[in-house]
């Protein structure tokens, strides 16, 4: 049984927004890890503001600059399904078809994916650790095979989402709705670094709600492609993940984009990827330069060298992916 | 177990149930209006008031707002083919149909179910007959305990209702949210495909 907790599912956006800025209130979208945290006691909710109410938020539809508007409560099931975005955004399509199991595809929302809570075992576990308000992570010295390689700083745990990294090499941006009015901020900005604030994982503020998710139109030439490793075909989250946003133009690569997931406590951009690949045609020699700049940069931990190796084959084998279109 | 046998053993279950939880919990057994007013704001420990359509049926209950759908199935409507396992969303156990679509009943609140048309296992009795699905898991030996079966099933229905004649790999993808611990995937991925059968061939 689930601690207890008061529960509101509200008809208007305002309301929602007056709701869900007061103490002790959790925005609950498809539940798939919120009621996990709770179960976990991970986090502690008064109330749950149910979302699930506003159709507003719902459905994918053309933007008038041609890009593409996600509503925060389309299901990650429908993002993988949509012909434009399959067309279009392979990547994102690509990403949304490995998140967890058919079933939670058709409950999880887009808007609850970017802001959902990190696996550290550590943190869903009965530890009082640093993201959670304690002393320390105890992945630094401890068990630290799913951490990070990057970025980390005080704490290692890594985000989880797999539409994240793929919506930033897009270039997306999210819309988000509070009691002031509302703002756009790319997906880059949405999540914080380790180093920033180990102990939050958003830059959303108590009773704001993200609203819609916002693709710009696709450039001439666009490739995207997400792939993520894992101990198990199902259910689990990435070990090691490479999305890839690039223009092929005469066989050259430009405006090349990657986030890893997987290794930092945030979609991790990695420049040095990025200019090993731009201007320059993706033949044998330039991916293999590609792979070995991935490496460039790595902090592994005491047990998570593993993932440094990872990286390197499947940015190689991503490439050769991407080349043979 | 026949249909009738299903619905009387509900019956008794649900009055019991009521019973059980004083007059606050009412497992109503005839139609009521089909519109719901949303819940209102409520007070940690208040019961909401939900309208749940379950196979076809419309109950009144009082649920708490922490009561998952699984909970609230297996007792409160003493449909217990939904079974527990991981209650986390990690095992497929407790599949259901969502409006058609298989979803984890773990990890659903009750109050979110409101407003959806819910098929439980019991569900897909064809009158006193086994549906197409329970058919095909039977000839097919699918399980080995039957644990995880109900949930298989499930989302066997729903792979199928989607998707009516999907090929091997599309059974496999479709019925990886399902965990079997006694290990009859051969069996089970044989099985949704004679389903397939069965159902395009006047099964339902
Ligand atoms: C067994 C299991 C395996 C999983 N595997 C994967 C995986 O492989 N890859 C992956 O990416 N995810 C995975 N997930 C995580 C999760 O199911 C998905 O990320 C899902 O998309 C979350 O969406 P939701 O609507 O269910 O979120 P919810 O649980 O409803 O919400 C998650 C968090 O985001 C907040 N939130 C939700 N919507 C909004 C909004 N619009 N505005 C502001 N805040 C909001 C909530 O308050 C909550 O803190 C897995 C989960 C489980 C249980
Ligand atoms: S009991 Fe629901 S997924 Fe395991
Ligand atoms: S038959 Fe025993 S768990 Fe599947």
């Amino acid at each position: 049984m689930l601690p207890a907790f008061s529960y509101v599912r509200p008809t208007t956006l305002g309301e929602a927004i007056r709701l869900a800025g007061r103490k002790g209130a959790h925005i609950h979208a498809g539940g798939t890890d919120l009621l996990g945290c709770l179960r976990d006691q991970v986090l502690g909710a008064e109330t749950l503001v149910s979302i699930t109410g506003l159709s507003e938020l719902r459905g994918i539809a053309p933007a008038r600059d041609g890009g593409l508007r996600l509503g925060a409560l389309t299901t990650i099931a429908e993002v993988a399904a949509d012909p434009t975005i399959r067309g279009r955004y392979a990547g994102l399509a690509e990403a949304a078809s490995q998140v967890a199991s058919p079933q939670l595809r058709n409950q999880g929302t887009l808007g609850g994916n970017l802001c959902q809570k990190p696996r550290c075992w550590y943190y869903r576990g009965d530890f009082h650790c640093l993201r959670k308000g304690g002393e320390m992570c105890f992945a630094a010295e401890g068990e630290s095979q799913g951490h990070a390689i990057f970025g980390g700083d005080r704490c290692f745990a890594v985000h989880p989402s797999d539409t994240a990294p793929v919506l930033a090499a897009l270039g997306a941006t999210v819309r988000i709705a509070g009691a002031a009015g509302t703002r756009t901020i790319p997906v880059e900005q949405l999540l914080v670094p380790a180093g920033t604030n180990p102990q939050r994982e958003t830059v959303l503020e108590p009773g704001e709600i993200l609203t819609e998710v916002v693709l710009p139109p696709p450039a001439a030439g666009l490739r995207s492609s997400y792939r993520k490793v894992r101990a198990r075909a199902v259910w689990d989250f990435a070990l090691v993940g490479v999305a890839l946003a690039l223009r092929l133009e005469g066989g050259v690569a430009r405006q090349v984009r990657v986030f890893l997931s997987g290794v930092a406590a945030v979609p991790w951009r990695h420049p040095g990827i990025e200019a090993a690949l731009t201007g320059k045609p993706l033949d044998a020699s330039i991916i293999a330069a590609a792979s070995v700049a991935a490496a460039k940069g790595a902090e592994p931990l005491g047990k998570n060298a593993y993932k440094v190796e990872l990286l390197r084959g499947l940015m190689t084998e991503e490439l050769e992916r991407l080349a043979r279109g | 177990m026949s249909d009738d046998n299903v619905t009387r053993h509900l019956t008794r279950r649900g009055f019991l149930t009521t019973v059980g939880v004083g007059a606050a919990g009412v497992a109503a057994l005839g139609p009521t209006p089909a519109e719901a007013a949303p819940p209102a704001v409520t007070e940690e420990g208040d019961m909401l008031r939900v309208v749940l359509k379950v196979n076809g049926r419309e109950h009144r209950l009082l649920v708490e707002p922490r009561w998952t759908l699984l909970f609230v199935l297996r007792e409160r409507l003493g449909l217990t083919g939904s079974k527990a396992g991981c209650e986390r969303g990690e095992c497929g156990a407790c599949t259901v149909l969502v409006d058609g679509v298989p979803r984890y009943a773990c990890m659903t609140l009750a109050a979110e179910a409101q407003g959806h048309e819910i098929t439980t296992v019991e569900g897909l009795m064809d009158g006193e007959q086994l549906g197409p699905v329970q058919k095909a898991f039977a000839e097919h030996d699918a399980f080995q305990c039957g644990y995880c079966t109900p949930g298989q099933i499930m989302a066997a229905e729903g792979l199928l209702r989607a998707t009516p004649a999907p090929g091997r790999e599309e059974v496999r993808l479709g019925m990886s949210g399902n965990i079997c611990r006694c290990g009859a995937y051969a069996h089970i991925v044989q099985a949704v495909e004679k389903a397939a059968g069965l159902r395009q061939g006047g099964g339902r």
